[in-house]
């Protein structure tokens, strides 16, 4: 009997050791740690519990069956982050370069499985090279099962991918399709053709950090969205995020204990919005001095910088922001931060998590290269996503709500539950000399009358008060007693029910 | 007394002058220009009259502006502040003949004390101790080599009207003399369209000491004792102290008494400063009068109780003095910090913008300006600011933000109060000295005060770099953040949604490292604190009401004080202390463990590279790919909030590549050009 025991320490301790100590020294050589270091250093101190350690592959092509390492290349489970609990697949690059075969997307599928029926969150930390080429179209079968699996556990569970490594063809649209994307500097890069078929195909000659690393994906191509200095960095962050997010989309989001006054008054809002309106401010100090504790999780932070998206807490409990930020662009919508904010809140509305919109924008980005990329569709997506979303929604608006960008900025007219106005709000179909030079096309060669004019129409719309008047703005607040009527708008909403009509799925303008 | 009166100024002096007249029953006018719409002085005054554009010289210091907004105001006296038109004469001589009274001295005094050759003339005239040299003026080269001949070398040729450091040049030869010459009469001639120079001895190990002065119309005149003002940055003043630690009270009262002497040789009736320098043996040498009220008038305030501001303005109402020599004493010590909006990494590069927070150490008891030394306690904190949490800092005037005083009955207790003080004041949004102050005040030549003008320049000839902690200091303050993050992780754990009986268990174990260095520590907690015990098998114990997201933490570490700012970063704190700004992470053993793996990252080295110091838009580029550039040429334009800033040469290297055109738009750190 003690013999028989003794068996399963020894298998267990074969299986730990992956692809063996030699290539364990070799990932770590290359800045990387192993599949389960990061187990380790993503869950709560053992808290992990292995599914399939022991699975092998089945492939006897090519002499695979003189190799069948247990486990095969992916270490799989649940534990705890903070005590709450998410499942976890960590591909092992010592074993076949974490390969993916059919056995090792079948240990994936059965977690993906567990986490939708028990309603955890699935984080995947990617390591692999691609397809077990030895295996041919199982491997690839075995992709598109984890890509069903992905697609369906979409809204039900959060997905979040840790690219931890290289994450090359097929492989890329298992990350494609989860929540959030994060990447390791300089260990990472993900794109579906590598530098060498690039340059055979297009004679590009690129390297693989230039083509899919995680500068590209975090500043260009917006593929990720966040990248982390190294995997005790990434792995903590991710950790963080959690403490964010709900575990299902059954669940609400997550309240903890807080250490900062709901009523925080803060006086030096007052003084944010600059006296010329042409003059940028910073609406990250809005978003720091409105949140808890100025604790800010920001998503996407380095692309389309002018729109902001993340998390913060209000009273212990989740809230989604959405900031035009004057500092870029004058804070003004286009392709990408339309893309950007109409994803970031449709993840908010799949898990009730509630929306802050803290609104300066002058309007769309006018231009060719605008209008020949779509930003009429583009931007339908973010009036799409913010008029489908049911979740509370609070709006600020600091200074300018111009036109279109107006109506799409989680306005009243779009189910906004509360809409505040700082009193430096101008909401208007346009800025004060543009709509002048319309209204009085006649008086456009006198420009003392056209700056009459001007004034004359900022005065009269240049001020949050004709909306407020209609009842679009439901009440114009101080700067500096932002926080607390935030919060307290959000705290009246705990309960809110609101139900869009049934239909099989909606179609968002993609 | 006048029922009201105009402060011809801004910032922190006309704050502070306006708390005086307030204390005095006094209705209070400030002046603003447009760019001091919501400045703290012009909420504090009763009245505010706006005088025109930011520049200086289009409002501040325009008499007639400034003398319309009096008669609008009808102010009966004006206080003048420092800098701006509080030595001007024509100002003096316009309000006079306005029948308003000027909070200053009368005009002869400016008009004898603002040139450096005719001061120095009344000052020999009355026995004061002068620097010996030549009082007349020079005419060519070989007099100024004949001249130091016979004043003996080391030798300095100024410019008559300097300041500031321009004109100046130090020989210590008959070549140097005469080269220094040619080249300060240049540059004289260039900054102020005035070329007289004149030569003196220069002196060694000179400290900058000054006497406070306070004389009325009728004949009297007090000292109120002596300001050390040697740690200067380019004849910058940035520490002050009062009394000064290398004065007897037989030097004192000498340079007291020649004090008084030399401001009733000119008739003064005000609160004047005379600056001597003192070489290593105790000769005091008058350099000049100033006869204004000084920026550092607070450390004076603080040893000897006396309202300087209050006693101005009962002198310009005609009143005799109040207190006699005998009168005053000077007990325990103050000392004075300067706030700059200079950034100390980046040479103290001007820093301007929005003050995203402001929250200075709190005053003691609401100091009040004359409140006696001890009146509030053992310790005294002051801070003389003219900004507030949410205001701008604009780059249009000095970048002294505030200045912050502290007092105590010895100096080594007035130097630990400033270091708390440093610690705890909070000043984010711009770059500022308060790391540098504190890196000064814990400095050893500081501390036993042996320094001389040269200090800054010899102590941190190539700028400042940050401190690093002492041992004992860096044990504490792991042993904070050790305490700091526990209790933050043990709140993560009380989320919801967790699962029941399998909750996170918060380790005891951890490693904390900080500058460099790895401390592995057991957390012991209890209702009152924590017990950090460390490997060695030290202790230290930690209490505090800190809460996460507090960005200032006030701890008492092993029995002594200790203030540190808070800031976040991935597992960890960003902790600022003592002029030290440190990331400094907390793991687990096995974290640690792990985290030792990951390669250190090697920031680039951006000495060769011209980043872009701010999002802007490329207006201009200067050179070409292969040029030769010197250093402080300019090498292009960024304009920036409708500003343009010129970027230039750090030092003589050549391009090798560039990145940027006129009208390409950058971020911040972005690269504008590479050199060799």
């Amino acid at each position: 009997m003690k013999d028989i025991l003794q068996q399963l320490e020894e298998r267990r301790e074969v299986a730990r050791l992956g692809g063996g100590q030699r290539r364990i020294d070799s990932q770590h050589k290359k800045g990387k740690l192993t599949a389960r270091e990061r187990i380790e250093l993503l869950l709560d101190e053992d808290s992990f519990e292995e599914f399939d350690m022991f699975k092998t592959h089945r492939c006897t092509e090519f002499g695979m069956e003189e190799q069948r390492p247990a486990g095969d290349g992916v270490i799989t489970g649940w534990g705890t982050i903070n005590g709450r609990m998410v499942y976890v697949f960590s591909q092992d690059f010592t074993v076949f370069g974490g390969s993916l075969s059919e056995t090792h997307a079948q240990k994936i599928c059965k977690i993906q499985d567990m986490a939708v029926q028990n309603g955890a969150p699935i984080i995947g930390l990617n390591d692999s090279g691609g397809a077990r080429i030895q295996e041919g179209v199982d491997s690839l079968a075995g992709y598109a099962e984890v890509f069903q699996r992905n697609i369906m556990a979409s809204g039900v569970v959060p997905q979040i991918s840790v690219i931890m490594g290289p994450c090359a063809g097929g492989a890329v649209y298992s990350p494609a399709m989860t929540d959030f994307i994060f990447m390791v500097k300089d260990t990472s890069y993900m794109f579906v053709t590598g530098p060498d078929v690039v340059k055979t195909v297009t004679n590009e000659v690129v390297t693989a950090e230039e083509l899919g690393g995680a500068s590209t994906h975090t500043k260009k191509s917006s593929v990720a969205d966040g990248a982390f200095e190294n995997d005790v960095e990434a792995l903590t962050e991710v950790r963080r995020l959690v403490d964010f997010l709900p575990l299902n989309n059954r669940e609400k989001p997550p309240v903890r204990p807080f250490f900062d006054e709901p009523g925080r008054v803060e006086a030096s809002l007052d003084t944010l919005v600059p006296e010329n309106p042409n003059t940028p401010y910073d609406m990250k100090e809005l978003i720091a001095k409105v949140a808890d504790e100025g604790d800010f999780y920001e998503i996407q932070e380095d692309y389309a910088k002018n729109i902001i998206t993340g998390f913060i807490r209000l009273e212990g409990q989740s809230v989604g922001v959405v900031a035009n930020q004057p500092t870029v662009l004058a804070g003004c919508l286009d392709i990408d931060s339309s893309r950007k904010a109409a994803r970031f809140v449709r993840f908010c509305d799949c898990f009730e998590i509630p929306i802050l919109t803290l609104v300066d924008v002058p309007g769309f980005l006018p231009g060719t290269s605008q209008e020949y990329g779509g930003v009429i569709k583009h931007g339908a997506k973010l009036l799409f996503a913010y008029g489908e979303a049911t979740v509370p929604k609070v709006t600020v608006i600091t200074r300018k709500a111009y036109g279109g960008a107006y109506d799409v900025m989680a306005s009243k007219h779009l189910r906004g539950d509360f809409n505040y106005a700082w009193p430096t709000a101008e909401i208007a179909v346009m800025g004060a000399k543009g709509a002048t030079e319309i209204i009085h096309r006649a008086d456009l060669g006198d420009a003392e009358k056209i700056a009459a004019h001007a004034q004359d129409y900022e005065d009269r719309f240049a001020t949050p008060f004709v909306a407020a008047e209609r009842g679009f703005i439901d009440e114009v607040i101080m700067p500096q007693s932002t926080r607390k009527r935030v919060s307290r708008a959000f705290a009246s909403l705990r309960n809110k029910k609101l139900e869009n009509p049934w239909k099989k799925h909606d179609n968002i303008p993609l | 007394m006048f029922d009201k009166i105009l402060i011809a100024n801004r910032g922190e002096i006309a704050c502070r002058v306006i708390k005086s007249a307030q204390k005095m029953g006094i209705k209070t006018v400030a002046i603003y220009s447009d760019a001091d719409k919501q400045a703290l002085h012009v909420q504090m005054a009763d009245e505010a009259i706006h005088i025109g554009p930011p520049p200086a010289n289009q409002s501040y210091i325009v008499i007639d502006k400034v003398m319309d907004a009096i008669k609008q105001s009808g102010a009966q006296a004006v206080h003048p502040g420092y800098g701006f038109l509080s030595e001007n004469a024509k100002f003096a001589e316009a309000l006079e003949a306005a029948g308003v009274a000027f909070v200053g001295p009368p005009k002869g005094a400016i008009e004898s004390m603002g040139d450096k050759i005719t001061s120095k003339k009344i000052a020999q005239e009355a026995n004061v101790s002068t620097v010996p040299g030549y009082m007349g003026l020079i005419e060519d080269a070989d007099e100024a080599v004949k001249i130091s001949n016979e004043v003996g070398y080391p030798v300095m040729l100024k410019a008559s009207a300097g300041g500031g450091g321009k004109g100046m040049r130090i020989a210590w030869n008959d070549q140097e003399a005469r080269e220094g010459f040619q080249s300060s009469k240049n540059e004289a001639a260039n900054s102020f369209g005035d070329d007289r120079i004149f030569i003196e001895k220069f002196v060694t190990q000179p400290r900058h000491i000054e006497i406070q002065v306070l004389c009325d119309a009728h004949g009297n005149g007090v000292y109120l004792g002596e300001r050390e003002c040697s740690i200067q940055r380019r004849q910058q003043k940035v520490v002050e102290e009062a009394p000064s630690p290398f004065l007897d009270e037989a030097t004192r009262k000498a340079m007291g008494e020649q004090s008084v002497a030399l401001a009733k040789a000119v008739g003064y009736a005000s609160a004047g400063t005379v600056e001597f320098i003192v070489d290593g043996d105790k000769n005091f040498y008058f350099l000049e009068m100033n006869t204004r009220l000084q920026v550092e008038h607070p450390v004076t305030e603080l040893i000897t109780g006396v309202d300087l501001v209050e006693q101005m303005i009962r002198v310009a109402n005609g009143e005799p003095l109040s207190i006699t020599q005998d009168d005053v004493k000077l007990q325990g010590w103050a000392i004075e910090n300067r706030l700059y909006a200079e950034d100390p990494y980046r040479n103290f590069l001007p820093s301007i913008g929005r003050l995203t927070r402001y929250r200075p150490p709190a005053e003691t008891k609401a100091y009040a300006p004359g409140t006696a030394p001890g009146d509030a306690g053992d310790v005294v904190v002051r801070n003389d600011t003219g900004v507030y949490e949410g205001g701008e800092i604009s780059m249009y005037y000095d970048p002294m933000i505030a200045k912050l005083c502290t007092w105590a009955p010895t100096r080594d207790k007035a130097i630990e109060a400033m270091r708390v003080a440093l610690d705890s004041f909070e000043v984010e949004g711009i770059g500022h000295n308060l790391p540098f102050l504190s890196a000064v005040m814990d400095h050893p030549i500081f501390i036993k005060g042996d320094m001389t003008t040269a200090f800054i320049e010899e102590q941190y000839p190539e700028g400042f770099e940050g401190v690093v902690l002492p041992e004992d200091q860096l044990k504490r303050v792991a042993a904070a953040a050790a305490a700091m993050y526990r209790v933050t992780e043990i709140r993560r754990t009380r989320v919801s949604g967790r699962m029941d009986n399998h909750e996170r268990r918060v380790g005891k174990k951890w490693v904390v490292s900080a500058q460099d260095q790895d401390f592995a520590v057991k957390v012991k907690a209890d209702k009152k604190g924590s017990t950090i015990k460390f490997e060695d098998g030290s202790k230290l114990r930690v209490s505090s009401n800190w809460t996460p997201g507090d960005q200032l933490a006030t701890l008492k570490v092993g029995g002594e004080k200790l203030v540190l700012k808070v800031g976040k970063v991935p597992g960890g704190f960003r902790l600022r202390t003592r002029g030290a700004d440190m990331t400094v992470h907390v793991r687990t053993p096995r974290q640690a463990e792990l985290a030792m793996l990951m390669p250190e990252k090697i920031a680039p080295d951006t000495s060769k590279l011209l980043l872009c110091p701010m999002p802007g838009l490329i207006v201009k580029v200067d050179v070409a790919v292969g040029d030769e550039v010197q250093e402080g040429q300019a090498l292009c334009t960024v304009e920036a909030m409708k500003m343009e800033n010129i970027l230039r040469a750090e030092k003589t290297t050549v391009v090798t590549k560039i990145n940027a055109a006129a009208g390409d738009s950058l971020a911040v750190d972005d690269v504008i050009m590479e050199f060799e």
